[in-house]
């Protein structure tokens, strides 16, 4: 169970960035995590509550994208989107293929943030 | 109250990432070849090491071992009986290790005194695979007394090796191991990835295991 450490490395990221801005508080974190980024949702949510505690971010929602698994395969030359992650075979041809384009993101996309009323 | 959203795009661990990136580029320049090996506790990640850097420093190799645990310095005792310079790293809980511990841990170590360097994770096969430690290669285990189904279940870690290692290979016939089914689940995830098979009791296997570092090596260019 790693979440914690992530949730503590993504508070400190979204801390920084939302001060940067001048935000006075953040109201949810938009996140992208691929399926083999080893990250369980629900596990990540929970931790989120503890690092998220007494700062900017506290009360913050995380609205997580999951991304597939896809692979490009060299016989069809072309991406392809697993159905199932743990059978790397392109999904037109079935060739096996180790070639991953996506799926192991771990990223912060944006901040929704709250802005006084008139201050843009 | 409005909201607006604002961009921001960083990887998560990015911090780990750039790190992980110097360390790279200090391996290269110094010429040593690093390893990250993972597996589940108890897959005999120690014992194979043990014999690995036995065996190397015997035949005149320059290695030198970081083991990490997350209590006692145990494994770093046995390892250290090769003879070959070996560090503890605990990790007080944390289920894998960062950059920033191998770096700690590195400080005033003369890294182009090694050809290889070995860094045995925490025995996990989740968290490891998040954080890239710097490695050349990152090296996955399992032994015969595991599912052969385990790279289905652990796929993150199985995808990202460069070489899985099925251990205690001397115990496969009486565990009545299906080296077939383990060898379809590990290229399941990960097609084409190489497999050895190796016994830390017996030595079987070791020759290939070092046969495939000493490749590696002479295909790490190093700029000194």
């Amino acid at each position: 169970m790693h979440e914690l450490s992530i949730a503590h490395s993504l508070a400190e990221l979204a801390e920084e960035a939302a001060r940067r801005a001048g935000v006075r508080k953040v109201v949810a974190l938009r996140l992208d995590i691929g399926a083999l980024a080893g990250i369980e949702p629900g596990a990540l949510e929970f931790s989120w509550e503890i690092a998220a505690r007494d700062t900017i971010l506290a009360g913050s929602r995380l609205d997580i994208r999951r991304l597939p698994v896809v692979v490009h395969c060299a016989v069809c030359d072309a991406d392809g989107e697993l159905a199932d992650f743990r059978r790397f075979r392109c999904p037109r041809c079935d060739t096996p293929s180790a070639d991953l384009r996506q799926g192991r993101e771990l990223e912060i996309t944006g901040l929704e943030v709250e802005t006084l009323e008139g201050v843009a | 109250m409005t909201t607006r959203i604002l961009e921001v795009r960083q990887g998560i661990l990015n911090k780990n990432d750039q790190l992980a990136r110097e360390l790279r580029e200090s391996y290269r320049q110094a010429g040593v070849l690093v390893l990250n090996l993972v597996s589940s506790p108890g897959t005999g990640k120690t014992a194979f090491l043990e014999r690995t850097l036995r065996t190397m420093v015997d035949r005149g190799d320059r290695v030198a071992a970081l083991v990490g645990d997350l209590e006692t310095d145990n494994d770093a005792r046995r390892l250290a009986a090769s003879g070959a310079p070996v560090r503890q790293i605990n990790t007080h809980g944390r289920c894998h290790l960062e950059a920033e511990m191998v770096a700690g841990h590195l400080a005033d170590w003369d890294l182009a005194g090694f050809d290889v360097l070995f860094v045995e994770n925490v025995g996990n096969l989740v968290c490891p695979s998040s954080y890239d430690l710097g490695e050349a290669l990152r090296v996955v285990l399992l032994s015969v007394t595991e599912g052969e189904d385990k790279p289905l279940k652990y796929p993150g870690i199985f995808n990202s090796a460069d070489l899985a290692v099925i251990t205690k290979w001397d115990l496969a016939g009486p565990c009545e191991f299906d080296d077939a089914a383990a060898t379809a689940a590990i290229h399941s995830v990960r097609p084409g990835l190489p497999i050895l098979r190796v016994s830390a009791k017996t030595g079987h296997g070791m020759a290939e295991w070092l046969a495939y570092l000493d490749a590696r090596r002479a295909a790490t260019p190093s700029i000194r």
